[in-house]
């Protein structure tokens, strides 16, 4: 078990020796990670205060003059940046890397103030960015390190608590923004998560097995650019989707899905999320099943996008 | 330009523009026919609207031709109704929403230090654009940074979209408030050539810390009834108000 934060503290350090990568703060380097760089290359870290706005912005004129920015704070506060992140930093196309960790309701006790649940759908709106949602810390630090080399800004959402690590023995290029990754094959249905909620999806998987169900479970760390080839393949093989997220069943995962297939047939799709409401103070498991996001929960939506194939 | 496109805003393009005159003549280390040069001294007009007048000083000194001025707010043209760094060259930051070019050019001020750069940041901001929260947090940021090498210039013309200042959002003691921020302070008159490089010199000569000029100006500058007028803060002249204009700024129409 693992934080997907502790994956993007790393991943930081891995950067350093790039000296045109340089760490933004809000008083949060604590919680984020990003203190593990502050306290090694203090003079490529800059503090902005309590103040996201001005750090979105700081990151935009550093990007304009050849720096790397990485920029952390809570998901949640990065929306109030949100014109900053459209106007100063997507619309001129500068590589700032926005960092939202304590994202979901999985973020637990600190309450729905704390839990982002708009954030992949609010930044997948903008042009230009990549929306990142990763599972694990060692996909969160690959994926953080690939940033680096990107000429495009970018939105990625950590989660606050300890989550399974699924990649630990993975090869080299196993997880490329972008690309899905497959971690089950099954023909009946296709499990497509991101973040904690992939790690309820192999226990999905398991339970739907006991029925005889074969699934296929799906990390789609990458929201956007949402890798459609994967989805297509999985709507033609298994005939029915079921997304999972700690997110609002409005605009995030399930939305990107249920957009691409719009497109492109008439394949059953159940989403699993946040139900269009707030959350509220618990432990992150208890948190899971107030909002429907538990292994049991992803079973129901599967019988059900099952049971609607033509 | 405004006359042309049949909108824009003339008010504060005319009371910044002796100001960006001044700037651009005098002090800003930049090569028109290298505009991407790397090691350039920065401008952000954080007050993006008013980019009639940055157009004009960009044609001026050859960033852009004065043919590319007929594309102000044109389809296709690289003169869009807000400056953008993506469309013309010379812009060095996309700006339209207010309170936002401080903080970039603050970011623009650390990558000088971090490259042991002599270059400086220069940044415009309009008065009314100082109600926005974000531009002090900007404030806070760059004294506690000690970013000698950010210098601002406030178009203090006293007039917002809606109204004076002074009915929409009164705004006290300007300079008292950025003193207490931690910036080094001196006001001029933003139409007074020697005040104006008088201001310059200040500027270039506080390194020890953020400086900023609080320039009294005149919106509309120099067409009478344009000026302290609010109505022209956002409003294009008509067939008859522009050759009023253009004679009174001894201009050929």
């Amino acid at each position: 078990m693992a934080a997907t934060r502790d994956g993007y503290g790393q991943a930081l350090l891995d950067l350093a020796a790039n000296p045109k990568v340089v760490v933004l703060e809000a008083d949060l380097g604590k919680s984020t990670k990003s203190l593990h760089f502050r306290k090694a290359h203090p003079e490529r870290t800059v503090s902005c205060g309590i103040g996201e706005q001005n750090m979105l912005l700081v990151g935009a004129g550093l990007a304009a003059s050849g720096y790397i920015p990485f920029a952390s704070t809570f998901a949640i506060f990065t929306e109030r940046a949100f014109e900053q992140m459209r106007n100063g930093v997507a619309r001129p196309n500068l590589a700032v890397h926005l960092c939202g960790s304590h994202g979901g309701t999985h973020t637990g006790t600190d309450g729905s103030s704390a839990q982002s649940i708009e954030d992949l759908a609010v930044y997948r709106t903008l042009p230009n960015v990549t929306v990142l949602h990763p599972a694990d810390d060692v996909s969160t630090r690959m994926l953080t390190v690939q940033l680096a080399s990107t000429t495009t800004p970018s939105y990625m959402r950590t989660a606050r608590n300890k989550t399974p690590v699924l990649y630990d023995d993975a090869p080299e290029g196993t997880i490329q923004i972008g690309k899905g990754v497959v971690l089950e094959h099954g023909d009946d249905v296709a499990i497509v998560a991101c973040g904690v909620m992939v790690a309820q999806a192999l226990e999905a998987r398991i339970l739907l097995a006991e029925q005889g169900i074969h699934a296929t479970v799906v990390d789609m760390h990458t929201i956007k650019p949402l890798d459609g080839n994967l989805v297509d393949t999985l709507a033609q093989r298994c005939g029915a989707i079921v997304t999972a997220e700690d997110h609002s069943i409005i605009g995030g995962l399930g939305g990107a899905v249920a957009e691409h297939l719009s497109a492109t047939g008439a394949t059953p799709l159940v989403r699993v999320g946040v139900k269009d409401r707030f959350g509220e103070s618990a432990q992150s498991d208890e948190m899971l099943e107030i909002m429907g996001l538990t292994p049991a929960d992803v079973v129901k939506a599967a019988l059900e996008a099952i049971a609607r194939k033509a | 330009m405004v006359h042309r496109a049949q909108a824009g805003h003339p008010g504060g393009s005319l009371s910044e523009i002796d100001l960006l005159t001044a700037l651009y003549k005098t002090q800003l280390r930049v090569k028109p026919e290298d505009p991407r040069w790397a090691d350039r001294d920065r401008f952000v007009l954080s007050k993006g609207h008013a980019s009639p007048g940055m157009y004009a000083i960009l044609a001026e000194m050859g960033f852009i031709s004065v043919e590319d001025l007929k594309s102000y707010r044109v389809k296709g043209g690289i003169c869009q109704g807000h400056v953008d760094m993506k469309w013309c060259p010379g812009v060095d930051f996309s700006a339209g929403s207010l309170g936002m070019g401080l903080s970039f050019g603050m970011g623009a001020a650390l990558a000088a230090r971090m490259d042991k750069s002599e270059r400086q940041s220069y940044v415009m901001l309009g008065d009314g654009e100082i109600q926005e929260g974000s531009v002090w947090e900007a404030a806070m940021a760059a004294a506690h940074h000690e970013l000698g090498n950010l210098n601002v210039i406030l178009d203090r013309n006293r007039i917002q979209n809606d109204d004076f200042c002074e009915a929409q959002m009164r705004m006290f003691d300007i300079p008292a408030k950025w003193r207490a921020f931690g910036w080094n302070v001196m006001e001029i008159d933003g139409h007074d050539m020697e005040s104006i490089l008088d201001g310059l010199n200040f500027l270039a000569s506080n390194n020890n810390g953020p400086s900023i000029l609080i320039a009294n100006t005149v919106k509309g500058k120099g067409v009478s009834y344009m000026e302290d007028n609010p109505a022209f803060h956002g409003a294009a002249p008509n067939d008859e108000q522009y050759a009023i204009a253009m004679a009174e700024l001894g201009v050929a129409a």
